[in-house]
């Protein structure tokens, strides 16, 4: 088993692409059939994890997850327990793996840095006019550079739908490319929103346009919609990565954002990226699953592998 | 199965591929007994024949029973009681009645699904999660659609006075062996008729099981009669007696061109679903990935044991590296082994004859000059295996390309105009299925008009509904399964009493 | 000494909107006579808001029921026959008390209704839609799709059979309904409700109000999201109304054809379509 190269932040390939080439990128991906699509996903939902491989990706699922929390009311305090959960999911189970990363507002970035130092748990901020994506330029690649010059880690920002869905692909790429600019250095995802797309077909095509313009990740969802991520739509996101991964020979990562709460989910996710990118992807540096509640279904799934009684939530602590 | 998926474990640098665990149905639910008998008048009796012959689990090789074979004084009794059962109790029977004896079918054949899937896995060899997925409930769908029309068939033909015909004998093949007694019992019950089954000789063991549902739906001793035997004798005892109105087979075209010779001149109504080598054929603007699926499921699905297949891939020349790429990347994907494990995909093949076959045909396909591929997939040792093969340089006049393989192996063409696409296509004798994969809706309606096939799937393939008539033009047989359509083989519409 | 008499439990007759059991919102109640005089029950007497939630619900409900495939609403349907032959023996005694004549009859007929009409769901399309060999190169077919809200005033007589007959049609191509049940007899539509929460019917696909027909009526018929009414149990003297307030919204009024509700040209597909639009759609064909 070869050693999986970590995704050098905005690494080789991303020159190859321009604002010029962003119409014939979107107008070439190959299309979607919904139905295939989603009867594919459906059926690799289905597949049947037990025991030591269950186990395996539960343990996976735990140094993949981007533990987040991005509310208005969101305090130091919050951000202080989070980050101790963060490091010791399971504060009496030593065996039980840091997360990868947290995920939050701009604004409690230091308080995170400051709890994290040394753990490595990395920290993500999102940035960039989170969530609509709709502010001045100048104002959210301002955001972008403040927070990597914060120290954060990770910057997630969203694709400008209101570009891509009115066609102006250009526009939209090169709002990217200045992002992966003002990003760098660091691990840039790009949340798709595919929610917000309203059909496959543009989410692949939004997936090839963030990939081209330099994305370290694409990214599901922001979390804010009622829709997060599906198994149809991170399948088609996995297709659309794995191929460009073959005509450029630049891995992209996936996350997975949105309404995932429960193991169950998490292994699915991670039976679809298995299937499609295959095992090179099932590593934190190209895989990640932004979530809050999960963590506990997961460490009481554990438990219940473990030791073969269902869990009740009232042991494992909420932070 | 397990050893072979735990390729590596969980490693301490946690670095390791991942390896599914094997997630095998358990098959306690299945009750198997040591010896089946027939199933005539509403019993189960010993065969007059005094004949037993063995079944087994193709992928272990395993016995699992010892079934009665049915000779010919048997195949007399059991023609009788479909007889006496017809004229004193299920012809004359309210059609709304007759209607409720399949709904209860249907409702036992949910309620024990996963007993008749687990026992079709181990009699077939096919993987659990097709016989869970669409063996059973598509059976049960049967029996429910046709339940639905027992009381409503004068819609179905305005003008006429549909009357059943009598005793149907059914005969069904071994690679869906409960879905093909649904399709042919449920159309045959609906509308009046009754039945004597002979399911495949290396497959009868959900014929049996449904049998016993029949009996505990209290459907009239008679009605349905299940008599297993060897085709050459049984089939053509049962299909030569001359109480046997109606005969529905399911095979394979040499076969069934036996069949309609045993009994031309006798005025016995017959429908026949034969052999197939369908063509699936992509153009270039196609959705590639799902086209990657459907083609997949095209061949592999039932490890290709399936009369409509799609055997023969056309690729449009502009497309045919990056289809071919993916098609490759796909197969070494699919998960071959254990039938009973959860996550298997292609299963085992149905028995050593069958094998040979495959085998042979294979061969002679390296021997034409074809390019083949497969997976580096390992095999368990006992039990009939093939591996998921491709072939490329294939050209029409290759046997690979023109003979029914009834197994996992693909013949890649290329063509590069719809018209060519529509020639190469229907340069074969049989016509049961083909496949279109395009973006463009007028050219899928275009190539459909052209497709000299029974069916056509367009962005899809081997997809079945009861609701959806089913069957072949030239030598994959005449006649049509599901649907309104699927009614009409079992009817008298003009009063001539055939 | 023997033990003393059991006092039996009365059932409250409620309405059913939205898969729930609400009273009237007007704190209403009528009073539910058998044939011979009997107090039997106090049965909600529904008010026009109560019309307007049950109009609701169903609207909300169509989407999802339309959107389930035909083989799904048909198995459904025949699990409503299933419930109700295992309750039997209480709509025998309700239509007893009703006055029917032979009960057992009754019941019969209408379980066999629901089971035929059932079986109706996955094959409508096929005998009453098509394809039209239009004289140009595309491909032409009609299906038939539900209209989307359909309200139901039940016949006054026959309060079970003459219910089934109109709701089961009503619902098998995907419409939900608004059931107005019989005034002098309400119970069996009530134990139907019953017997629809218990199966698999999705909450707010059927709505039954119990009430006063006369004072229902012109709420449902001028209702602007409701798409059709079967105004079969609609008093002949209303009619002139009913119809002057369907011309708002063009809304389709349907009634039951004259027959004997037992006989068998009381039950059709054409009840079906009667309460369907019919769609044709063009698409080209070229390579």
């Amino acid at each position: 088993m070869s050693q999986t190269a970590e995704i050098q932040p905005g690494g080789v390939g991303t020159q190859a692409f321009g604002p010029r080439d962003a119409a014939r990128l979107v107008a070439r991906t190959t299309a979607v059939d919904a139905v295939g699509l989603e009867e594919r996903a459906a059926s690799l939902g289905k597949r049947s994890i037990k025991r030591e491989s269950k186990l395996w990706a539960l343990d996976l699922a735990i140094r993949c997850t981007d533990l987040t929390t991005l509310e208005g009311a969101d305090t130091a305090g919050k951000v202080v327990a989070m980050c101790a959960k963060a490091v010791r999911p399971n504060p009496i189970d030593p065996s039980i793996p840091s997360v990868a990363a947290v995920c939050l507002y701009p604004e409690l970035v230091p308080v995170a840095l400051g709890q994290l130092k040394g753990t490595g748990v990395r920290v993500a901020s999102v940035a960039g006019g989170f969530p609509s994506g709709l502010g001045p330029l100048d104002a959210r690649l301002r955001e972008v550079r403040e927070v990597v010059e914060m120290g954060a880690h990770e910057v997630d920002i969203v694709l400008n739908r209101s570009l891509f869905l009115a066609g102006r692909y250009a526009q939209a790429f090169e709002e990217l490319r200045a992002a992966r600019e003002a990003a760098e250095g660091v691990h840039l995802k790009v949340i798709l929103e595919v929610g917000e797309l309203g059909s496959y077909d543009r989410v692949r095509q939004a997936s090839v346009l963030a990939m081209a313009a330099g994305a370290d990740f694409i990214k599901t969802s922001t979390g804010k919609l009622s829709t997060g991520a599906t198994l149809p739509s991170a399948l088609c996101m996995m297709e659309a990565a794995r191929d460009f991964s073959r005509e450029t020979g630049r891995p992209v990562g996936i996350k997975v954002a949105g309404g995932i709460r429960r193991s169950k989910q998490a292994v699915q996710y991670l039976v679809l990226l298995y299937e499609t990118l295959g095992p090179e992807w099932m590593t934190p540096e190209r895989f990640r699953i932004g979530a809050s509640s999960l963590l506990n279904d997961v460490l009481m799934q554990i438990d219940k592998e473990r030791t073969g009684r269902y869990q009740g939530p009232d042991y494992f602590t909420i932070d | 199965m397990s050893e072979i998926e735990r390729r590596e474990d969980r490693t301490p640098g946690r670095r390791g591929p991942w390896a599914y665990s094997s997630a095998p149905e358990g098959r306690e639910i299945v009750r198997l007994q040591d010896r089946y008998d027939l199933f005539v008048g509403g019993r189960f009796i010993e065969p007059k024949s005094g004949r037993y012959f063995e079944t087994i689990n193709p992928a272990t090789e395993e016995t699992l029973a010892q079934v009665a074979e049915a000779g010919e004084e048997d195949v007399d009794l059991a023609v009788r009681a479909a007889r006496e059962a017809w004229e004193e109790r299920w012809r004359d029977l309210p059609g709304k009645e007759r209607a409720k004896y399949l709904y209860r079918i249907a409702r036992a054949l949910q309620e024990r699904s996963r007993e008749f899937a687990v026992l079709e896995t181990m009699n077939n060899g096919k993987p659990i999660k097709e016989s869970r997925d669409v063996d059973v409930p598509l059976a049960a769908a049967h029996f429910f659609y046709y339940a639905g029309w027992a009381d409503k068939i004068e819609y179905a033909f305005p003008g006429r006075t549909p009357r059943p015909l009598g005793v149907a004998a059914q005969i069904t093949p071994w690679n869906f062996p409960l879905l093909m007694c649904a399709w042919k019992l449920a159309p045959a019950l609906a509308t009046g008729n009754t039945a004597v089954l002979k399911p495949a000789s290396t497959t009868p063991l959900t014929a049996f099981l449904l049998a016993e549902v029949i009996e505990q739906a209290e459907l009239p001793p008679g009605v349905v009669n299940v008599i297993p035997g060897p085709g050459g004798r049984t089939g053509e005892w049962l299909a030569r007696h001359p109480d046997v109105a109606k005969i529905a087979f399911t095979g394979s075209t040499e076969i069934g061109k036996i069949l309609r010779r045993s009994v031309a001149g006798t005025g016995k109504r017959l429908t026949l679903e034969l052999g197939g080598k369908a063509a699936n054929i992509v153009f270039e603007d196609a959705p590639l990935d799902q086209a990657i699926e459907g083609i997949v499921n095209g061949i592999f699905f039932n490890q290709g044991e399936v009369c409509c297949a799609g055997s023969r891939l056309f690729v449009q020349e502009s497309v045919f590296e990056v289809v071919l790429d993916k098609l490759k990347a796909r197969l070494d994907t699919l998960r071959v082994g254990d039938p009973l494990d959860k996550n298997t995909d292609v299963g085992a093949i149905n028995s050593r004859d069958q094998l040979e076959k495959i085998t042979e045909l294979v061969q002679s396909g390296i021997e034409e000059g074809a390019e083949i591929y497969q997976p580096d997939c390992p095999l368990p040792e006992r039990g009939f295996w093939f591996r998921p093969t491709l072939f490329t340089n294939v050209s029409q006049s290759h046997r690979i390309a023109r003979e029914e393989i009834f197994g996992p192996v693909l013949s890649i063409l290329t063509f590069r105009t719809p018209e060519e696409a529509v020639e190469k296509a229907n340069n074969t004798p049989y016509g049961l299925s083909a496949g279109i994969w395009t973006e463009k809706g007028s050219r899928i309606l275009w190539m459909a008009e052209r497709m000299k096939a029974g069916v056509v799937w367009a962005n899809t393939f081997n997809r079945f509904d009861p609701s959806s008539p089913f069957g072949g033009y030239k030598e994959s047989g005449f006649g049509r399964e599901g649907g309104r359509h699927g009614l009409e083989p079992y009817l008298d519409l003009d009063g001539s009493g055939r | 000494m023997s033990a003393p008499e059991r006092v039996p439990v009365k059932r409250t007759a409620k309405l059913f909107i939205g898969g729930e059991f609400p009273r009237s919102e007007s704190g209403r109640a009528y009073e539910v006579l058998s044939h011979d005089g009997r107090l039997l029950a106090w049965a909600a007497r529904a008010s026009r808001k109560d019309l307007r939630d049950a109009v609701r619900a169903a609207r909300d409900a169509q989407p999802g029921w339309a959107g389930r495939t035909p083989y799904n609403r048909g198995q459904i349907l025949y699990r409503v026959a299933e419930l109700m032959e295992g309750r039997r023996a209480q709509f025998e005694a309700e239509l007893a008390d009703a006055g029917a004549p032979d009960p057992r009859r009754g019941v019969d007929a209408a379980i066999d209704r629901w089971v035929w009409y059932a079986g109706w769901c996955d094959k409508v399309h096929q005998v009453l839609g098509g394809t039209n060999p239009v004289a140009a190169p595309y491909f032409n077919f009609t299906i038939p799709e539900p209209t989307g809200v359909v309200g139901i005033v039940a016949p006054p007589d026959q309060a079970l059979l003459g219910l089934v007959s109109r709701l089961a049609p009503a619902i098998v191509s995907g419409n939900t309904a608004v059931v107005i049940a019989s005034e002098p007899s309400p119970l069996p539509a009530v134990s139907l409700a019953e017997v629809l929460a218990t199966s698999d019917v999705p909450g707010g696909v059927v709505n039954v109000l119990t009430g006063f027909t006369r004072e229902l009526v012109p709420w449902l018929a001028g209702h602007m999201d409701v798409n059709a009414v079967d105004v079969t149990g609609v008093p002949d003297d209303l009619m002139p109304e009913v119809e002057a307030l369907a011309a708002e919204n063009m809304k389709r009024l349907h009634r039951a054809p004259d027959v004997d509700p037992f006989s068998p040209q009381a039950q059709s597909p054409y009840e079906i379509t009667a309460l369907c639009e019919m769609k044709t759609v063009w698409h080209p064909i070229g390579a």
